[in-house]
């Protein structure tokens, strides 16, 4: 399987602190979860691949370019209507008014939520914003996208919506890189997992042989800590 | 205590008679003022946005600059206008000095960097909360600016009403370059202090209560909108 990304030696530090270091790899599935104990470097090492993040060094290589976007943990929705919001991101590539529109209502409507066409983004609730949040970046019909921890403050209906939305957009042949810590959700969505400790990466390995035989002590030790 | 009852017993009644001369007065005052206001707004946001979401060199100097003129005494800002505007003054030969037009100079001059630091003040915080998704979708930060503007709308029309505020209560600034012109360059504020000066207390005091009015109601309405948009767009 060819990749579509490559990190040569990616190392990043926050004043004194490393928070990645030695990162080698390269990714070709098309849905990876990324996982690990809090401050392993997981939104960091999302933010590197997405370019909001500049490495102090190495590099995040793309052999080919593909359009990317990114749903963060918490939506981030602008003071406007539900529609408003999904075409301004439409609005920045440059697409037309009455294309803008099309693509905006088809997202709202993949995501379930033609209903709240009209209603303000920020008046809704989490569950609710955070679809917006994932219509936005669906009607861009990026290439890549990259999600952290898109369901960590959603209640289990909305997590559950929102894993569908996910599945239905790696299934339109988007590839989706997750920051997550439910490991069920990995098990769920993901084909490899990546685990992160401490800023480094110590395993890449597909999602069934990870969850039965991790590669690495640290994951075992992980993954017996998370399932108890 | 017997003149300051009938001195307010007339002013009472000056402005329930509509009275023309405080009438004009009030009038000026508020063209003046709200004129000052939308410049310092049309310079003032741009330049606060900027000042946010921009990186470039002098940026601190300049928001330190911004910091400080936001007390900027009135007097000081009055005789610079008036050094400019006068005769031998580089804008001499406009023949401003005097009118209406230099108090707005002068009070744009005053309002403006209180705009701009409290435009950089909530554009700063919309910055940090919007700066990756803004980013992530593809805004530039000239982009980013002028959407955050927008989306700070209502925090922003505080800060007009704020330096509205700051406008209309200010009286050395107007005082030096209008020149307290009766009909033509006559003010709320200088109107007060020209007439407490000569003992003519009821007009004083019937402006003094127009003007207190109009900061309460500039208050109450900046309180109000804030509530609303709060709960209208979250």
């Amino acid at each position: 399987m060819s990749h579509w990304i490559e990190l040569r030696s990616l190392r990043r530090t926050e004043g004194t602190v490393c928070i990645l270091s030695d990162i080698e790899l390269k990714l070709g599935a098309g849905k990876t979860a990324l996982i690990g104990p809090n401050g392993a470097g997981k939104s960091t090492l999302l933010r590197l691949m997405h370019g909001l993040l500049r490495p102090d060094a190495g590099s995040v290589i793309w052999p080919r370019p593909l359009t990317q976007a990114m749903v963060f943990q918490r939506p981030i929705l602008l003071r406007t209507t539900v529609l408003a919001n999904i075409e301004y991101g439409l609005k920045l590539r440059g697409v037309s008014a009455r294309e803008r529109r099309k693509r905006a209502l088809s997202a709202l409507e993949r995501v379930g939520l033609s209903h709240l066409v009209q209603r303000q983004g920020r008046r809704l609730s989490g569950g609710e914003q955070q679809r917006i949040a994932l219509a936005r970046v669906w009607a861009l019909e990026p290439q890549v996208l990259f999600l952290d921890e898109p369901t960590a403050s959603l209640d289990p209906l909305s997590r559950h919506e929102v894993e569908r939305i996910i599945g239905e957009i790696a299934a339109s042949g988007t590839k989706i890189v997750m920051a997550t810590h439910n490991l069920g959700q990995a098990r769920r969505i993901a084909e490899e997992v990546l685990y992160l400790e401490a800023g480094r990466l110590l395993e890449q390995t597909p999602v069934s042989e990870f969850f039965h035989q991790p590669r690495t002590a640290a994951a075992r030790a992980f993954l017996a800590e998370e399932t108890g | 205590m017997s003149e300051i009852a009938q001195s307010l017993t007339l002013a009472s009644e000056l402005i329930a008679t509509g009275d023309n001369r405080l009438a004009a007065i009030v009038g000026l005052s508020l063209q003046v003022s709200l004129s000052a206001t939308l410049l310092s707004c049309a310079l003032g946001i741009p330049l606060g946005a900027l000042l946010a979401v921009g990186r470039f060199p002098g940026r601190h100097a300049l928001i330190i600059l911004f910091n400080g003129l936001m007390g900027l005494p009135p007097v000081v800002v009055g005789l610079l206008v008036y050094l400019l505007l006068s005769r031998a003054g580089p804008l001499g030969e406009l023949g401003l000095l005097f009118t209406p037009t230099a108090m707005v100079i002068a009070q744009t001059v005053l309002v403006m960097p209180i705009i701009a630091a409290l435009t950089l003040q909530v554009i700063e915080d919309e910055w940090h909360e919007y700066r990756e998704q803004l980013r992530s979708l593809g805004a530039s930060r000239l982009r980013a600016g002028r959407t955050l503007i927008w989306n700070a709308r209502f925090s922003l029309t505080t800060a007009g009403l704020a330096g509205f505020g700051r406008a209309i209560a200010e009286v050395g600034a107007v005082m030096i370059v209008g020149g307290n012109i009766d009909g033509v360059t006559r003010v709320m504020t200088t109107t007060i202090a020209l007439e407490t000066s000569k003992g003519d207390l009821p007009l004083a005091l019937a402006l003094g209560a127009i003007l207190i009015t109009v900061v309460l109601l500039v208050n109450a309405v900046a309180f109000f909108l804030r509530q609303w948009a709060e709960k209208r767009w979250g």
